[in-house]
């Protein structure tokens, strides 16, 4: 019969429509209340019927590895030591690996000597040119710059606010966290540590050498605080600000304890640190496989 | 269906070489040159030659047909080349012959006669090289307007906003005071307007050239009766019109509503991409090739890193991809491939008239797919997921979003099983859903069968790929005609066609879609035992370096055969830039065989033709 | 904000709050100007042209389609003829070949008309800006309302976008012939059409290129470098309407504080002494 192929088209096409009202009943007619949680229901592939998202009443929240426009990371503002201080160190690895070559950076200066120092005197990112590729963070071996993901940036003028400056790309590294729990954790782990890794190579050459002095001195105290801040330890949120102090002087601890005993006798402050060294090798091979599976 | 082809037991390339050399000393060369491949031939006997490497040595099949400019080149003289990589249709590797011709006067016979596939090649290679074809009977410029001064890929051309010959720039770092390009150079340092400069004498003729060349209202016919007759009108549909699937133009002589002459114009959406891939650096050019054919950014990726690795191969130090890594490219290539076939079909119906519900459809599956590239690759477009090596993330454990601001709701789901819900259960149903709607139904059937017809030995004449060309009943696969990845170990048909018509392309097209999904049954079982091994060989470098030499590697993606051809010269250390990058884009060549498909059909047919080609403009004009 | 989840009219939207109303009777009543209702009205009911350029387009029609849906603010007929469209949403790259047809495009459009640069390319030539045949943004030639940055951007942030231009919408004022020019004396110029010569050529910089050719022709080094004057931009922003779009658009940029402004100063001095050091970087 002619024309039968047109109903059986209209047919599912009244099936999509009746589909969403079986769908809306699905949900007791509270589909897009705020309270109901039913979103990855509605937008997996469990969905049926109309799946739209309701923007600007709901958004969809971004993935952790979503990339939009690029900024910079830096200290947060109640940091101890240096708050708000850049954990660029002007490297123009980024800048050199743009592919449009967006970045634009001015290496610190300082003042007195003329000699380069780590902090960008200026940093610009063109974003009218920016094709979110995401390279920048990929490449940045400090973990300085890093994608966002607030993609609300419409405005009404160009000339002002699209080329960011340092002030406008920097954001505190909790802010990072916050968008990205995961990958931060993990990159965390590869540096060892919350903070810098200029930070904490630093604190780990310190305490190592203080370490040293103090071994030729006296023999070793055993160490209390865990060593790499683990994964669990960032999702409860605790704050491992502190730690790395602690755990750098740990790091050197152990390792002299390595070095000096490598069997140890069945006392208890040496059962206590087989265990921790245990548990700090079973760290490294963490981290060695995340290294090897291409996580920088 | 033809489960695999089996490449014939002819010559090998050696032996057709040889046998090459031997029947044309003196003419055919071997190209000698470190890194390269293939022969050179004197240039004046090039059709001679090219006929009976088409006709005797059986390479009917000319994939690519590209120029290089020699110019300052340390080493090497300064020359123009065309370089052709022919191929034979039942599988194998490449013959590739080249023509070289001095920079001035340049000028290279056309190979148009031999394989009509090599018309917009040419004229290409006219318009951004300046080499002249002698035969070819429509050169004209074909990216560019009639008119714009000089031939830009030339390596001495320099593009208005010309900072330096390489990437990294160093007004970047270590003093990058930022400045727009526009600033420095307002409009077009590179051209100097004469001074006695005066707009009204400037004409831009490209227009007034096609539409001389179509033989504008000069034709008076009569239809039938001697009281009616008719002119041969012009139409011009296009650059903006909703079903050129962006800024295509068609330029057409009309009899009454037949179409007796269609003229693709193209070059709307001409973004430099190969000029701007020879300032990269090998690293950067990956995101460039999501731009090219935007709806498969993963196989333009794929097809990419394939042929640096080639090149790499033939340094010391080069580590193959690992196997997990593989796994996950193809499972990132089929998936793809389905998003970019969902969006054809939903847009071809589109084009039929039915506007836009078969697209919503298509695309809420589509939008699917997307949330997982991406969670995975971070960009649900472009991805930029691929590198030499390996790729740029292991598959996420679980698709899920970080709620930061207001409004923002959560979802989260296991990423195995959305892909095990998506592959065995909701794609196939959508296609039998999908197939129920539209394969019955009678306008489409009248409208699409018998429109648009390409028989099989015109299609390879002229160098259709993909869809197109096995619609057409030509089972020519890339994936099994020169297996790449780990296609060689998977299981699956080449879906083909019998009539070559509008109706086939899309059945095949629909075919495709779940031989992908057996692609990818086939997949998930290996995602889940490689789970955790390593998706990268090798260190992970943003300052590659390759040996010198040439490759061309090339891709099945979804619009057809992806190729491209990547010259490494210079430095003998080891380039980092590439001194030719050129993309072998299915669409643009497919476009080739739209002139003779159109003929004879109905105006109001050439749009769904189109639409059944499946063009994508940024992988035409690049 | 549009209507979305809503059943029926908010009247509360339309309802100018100069006019305090009591409690009991809002969202009943609603006491407005003649401005605001018809802005309303306006904004509510754009129709923006289809017209896709490159791969933004793929985005927006990703927005046009079920999961985004931008009929939900009253956008649902793309309409394929610029007679019948208040709004282009420059969706990609503009080529030098291209921006003739746009510029055209652009005439033929009854007015009101608005212009979004969708994407880094349509806004400030993304990342083909190098390219010989790319135009940097598409505000070289045509007034754009909204910007909408990023590579491509993703639906969500092109509905935002959308609605950052209800919202200039709103903030217009039809007595104020500066605001919205469309409904002053006459008809508006249209743009003065881009010509393809040697390079492209913006008529409107005629001037310019004539002299540079002087130059030339007195042996004068060639291709000083001057500025094009600031374009002409007929659309004027009023002081409400660009008050409401400071208090709307997260993007604006923080007031430069002291020590700003002089570090900016600073780098400046330093830029204008590396540029005349190097010339030619
Ligand atoms: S790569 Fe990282 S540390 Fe180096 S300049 Fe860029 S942001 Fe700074
Ligand atoms: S995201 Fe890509 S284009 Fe943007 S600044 Fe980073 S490297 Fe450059
Ligand atoms: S901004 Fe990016 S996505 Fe949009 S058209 Fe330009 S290159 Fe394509």
């Amino acid at each position: 019969m002619y024309g039968r192929g047109i109903l059986k088209g209209l047919g599912v096409t009244i099936k999509h429509f009746i589909d969403t009202y079986i769908d809306d009943l699905r949900y007791g007619l509270n589909k897009y209340s705020k309270f109901e949680d039913n979103f990855t229901q509605r937008q997996s592939h469990e969905a049926r019927g109309a799946f739209t998202i309701q923007y600007p009443d709901e958004k969809m929240a971004m993935p952790e590895r979503f990339r939009f426009t690029p900024f910079l990371v830096v200290n947060d503002d109640d940091h101890p030591d240096a708050p708000g201080q850049d954990w660029c160190t002007s490297c123009g690895i980024c800048a050199k690996v743009c592919p449009p070559q967006c970045i634009w950076i001015v290496r610190g200066q300082d003042p007195v000597t003329k000699r380069p120092i780590p902090e960008p005197e200026a940093f610009y990112i063109d974003i009218d040119i920016c094709m979110n590729c995401g390279f920048c963070a990929e490449f940045c071996p400090f973990d300085a710059i890093k994608m966002d993901h607030d993609y609300e940036m419409a405005s009404y003028d160009r000339t002002t606010t699209h080329i960011h400056d340092k002030n406008r790309l920097q954001k505190p590294f909790t802010y990072w966290r916050s968008i990205a729990p995961q990958i931060t954790v993990e990159e965390a782990e590869a540096r060892g540590g919350w903070e810098h890794v200029d930070v904490i190579k630093a604190k780990e050459k310190a305490a190592k050498e203080a370490a040293k002095k103090a071994a030729a001195a006296e023999p070793a105290k055993p160490a209390t605080a865990d060593v790499i801040p683990t994964g669990e330890q960032a999702a409860q949120g605790e704050s491992l600000k502190t730690d790395t102090v602690d755990s750098a002087a740990n790091v050197a601890a152990l390792n002299r304890a390595e070095a000096s005993t490598p069997d140890t006798p069945a006392s208890d402050p040496d059962a206590e640190k087989a265990a921790r060294l245990a548990k700090r090798e079973a760290a490294l091979a963490r981290k060695h496989a995340k290294k090897e599976g291409g996580e920088s | 269906m033809v489960d695999q082809i089996a490449p014939e037991q002819t010559h090998t390339i050696d032996e057709a070489i040889a046998v090459l050399k031997q029947r044309f000393p003196n003419v055919v060369s071997d190209d000698s040159r470190p890194g390269y491949q293939g022969v050179v031939i004197e240039k004046n006997r090039l059709v001679e030659v090219a006929t009976y490497i088409r006709d005797q040595l059986g390479f009917d099949y000319l994939s690519s047909a590209t120029a290089v400019d020699y110019h300052g080149l340390e080493g090497s003289t300064d020359h123009l080349e065309m370089v052709y990589h022919s191929y034979r249709i039942s599988g194998g590797s490449a013959l590739v012959f080249k023509a070289q011709t001095e920079r001035e006067q340049a000028e290279i016979p056309s190979l148009i006669d031999v394989w009509p596939g090599a018309d917009f090649q040419e004229r290409e290679a006219w318009d951004l090289y300046g080499i002249r074809f002698p035969g070819h009977p429509n050169l004209r410029r074909i990216l560019l307007w009639e008119g714009f001064g000089g031939h830009p890929m030339r390596k001495d051309w320099k593009e208005p906003y010309y900072e330096q010959e390489h990437k990294p720039f160093e007004s970047r770092w270590p003093a990058g005071y930022v400045f727009r390009a526009e600033e420095k150079n307002a409009y077009g340092h590179n051209v100097q307007y004469p001074a006695d400069f005066d707009l009204s004498r400037l004409k831009d003729t490209s227009d007034e050239d096609v539409y001389n060349s179509m033989g504008l209202g000069v034709d008076v016919q009569s239809l039938g009766g001697d009281d009616i007759s008719t002119d041969r009108l012009v139409v011009n549909m296009g650059p903006h019109h909703p079903s050129t699937h962006g800024v295509f133009r068609m330029v057409m002589t009309l009899n009454g509503e037949t179409i007796d002459q269609l003229e693709p114009v193209m070059g709307y959406l001409h973004r430099n991409h190969e000029q701007i891939g020879e300032r990269n650096t090998y690293i950067q050019n990956i995101p460039f090739t999501d731009r090219l054919d935007y709806l498969s950014s993963m196989g333009n990726n794929h097809g990419y890193v394939l042929t640096i690795e080639q090149l790499l191969a033939k340094g010391a130090r080069y580590q193959p991809p690992t196997y997990r890594a593989e796994v996950i490219r193809v499972l990132m290539v089929e998936l793809q491939r389905i998003v970019s076939h969902l969006w054809s079909v939903g847009f071809l119906l589109n084009d039929l008239g039915a506007f836009f519900t078969p697209m919503l459809y298509a695309n809420n599956e589509r939008e699917k797919i997307l949330d997982f590239f991406e969670a995975t690759a971070g960009s649900r477009l472009m991805c930029n997921y691929m590198r030499f090596g390996g790729v740029f993330k292991d598959v996420p454990e679980r698709i899920y979003g970080v709620a930061n601001y207001v409004n923002d709701r959560v979802r989260d789901v296991d990423t195995m099983e959305f892909l095990t819900a998506m592959i065995n259960e909701r794609l196939p149903r959508f296609l039998d859903e999908y197939e129920h709607y539209l394969l019955d139904n009678e306008i489409i059937k009248t409208r699409c069968i018998g429109v648009g017809v390409i028989p099989a030995d015109m299609a390879i004449a002229y160098s259709c790929a993909g869809p197109l060309l096995r619609a057409s009943g030509v089972p020519y696969d890339v994936r099994r005609a020169e297996p790449y990845s780990i296609y060689p170990e998977l299981d699956f048909d080449i879906p083909t066609g019998e009539n070559g018509d509008i109706y086939d392309r899309m059945v095949v097209r629909l075919k495709e879609m779940r031989e992908s999904l057996r692609i990818l049954r086939q997949i998930l079982p290996r995602l889940e035992s490689t789970k955790g091994e390593s998706i990268y060989a090798g260190r992970r470098d943003y300052n590659v370096r390759a040996p010198l030499g040439e490759s061309y590697a090339r891709v099945e993606n979804s619009k057809g055969e992806l190729g491209f051809y990547v010259v490494s010269a210079g430095d003998p250390k080891g380039t980092q830039n590439p001194w030719r990058y050129h993309i072998r884009a299915p669409s643009f060549i497919n476009l080739t065989a739209l002139g003779p498909m159109s003929k004879g059909h109905k105006v109001a047919d050439v749009v769904t033709i189109l639409g059944s080609i499946d063009i994508v403009l940024g992988e035409t004009d690049r | 904000m549009a209507l979305t989840t809503q059943k029926e009219l908010d009247l509360r939207q339309i309802h100018d709050t100069e006019f305090p109303l009591p409690d009991e009777i809002q969202g009943t009543l609603a006491v407005t100007s003649l401005s605001r209702i018809y802005n309303w009205s306006r904004r509510s009911s754009m129709w923006p042209l289809l017209f896709g350029l490159a791969c933004c387009a793929i985005e927006m029609i990703g927005m046009a389609s079920s999961r985004f849906d931008f009929s939900r603010f009253g956008m649902e007929v793309m309409r394929a003829s610029p007679r019948q469209s208040d709004l282009i949403i420059v969706s990609g790259t503009v080529t030098k070949k291209m921006v003739v047809p746009i510029v055209r495009i652009y005439n033929q459009m009854p007015e009101p008309k608005y212009i979004l640069a969708m994407g880094a390319c349509a806004s400030g030539g993304g990342p083909f800006k190098e390219g010989y045949n790319v135009v940097s943004g598409i505000d070289k030639y045509l007034p754009v309302d909204v910007y909408v940055p990023g590579c491509p951007p993703t639906p969500q942030s092109l509905l935002y976008g959308l609605i950052a231009l209800q919202k200039k919408i709103d903030g217009q004022s039809i007595a104020n012939a500066d605001d919205v020019p469309w409904y002053g004396a006459g008809p508006s110029e249209p743009t003065p059409i881009p010509i393809l010569g040697p390079d492209i050529i913006d008529p409107r910089q005629m001037d310019i290129i004539r002299r540079q050719a002087e130059y030339a022709a007195q042996g004068k080094p060639y291709g000083v470098r001057e500025l094009p004057p600031p374009m002409e931009i007929k659309k004027k922003v009023s002081a409400k309407a660009a008050a409401l779009a400071a208090a709307t658009v997260a993007a604006a940029p923080e007031p430069l504080d002291e020590n700003r402004l002089k570090r900016r100063m600073e780098a400046l001095e330093r830029r204008r002494a590396f540029a005349t050091k190097n010339p030619e970087v």
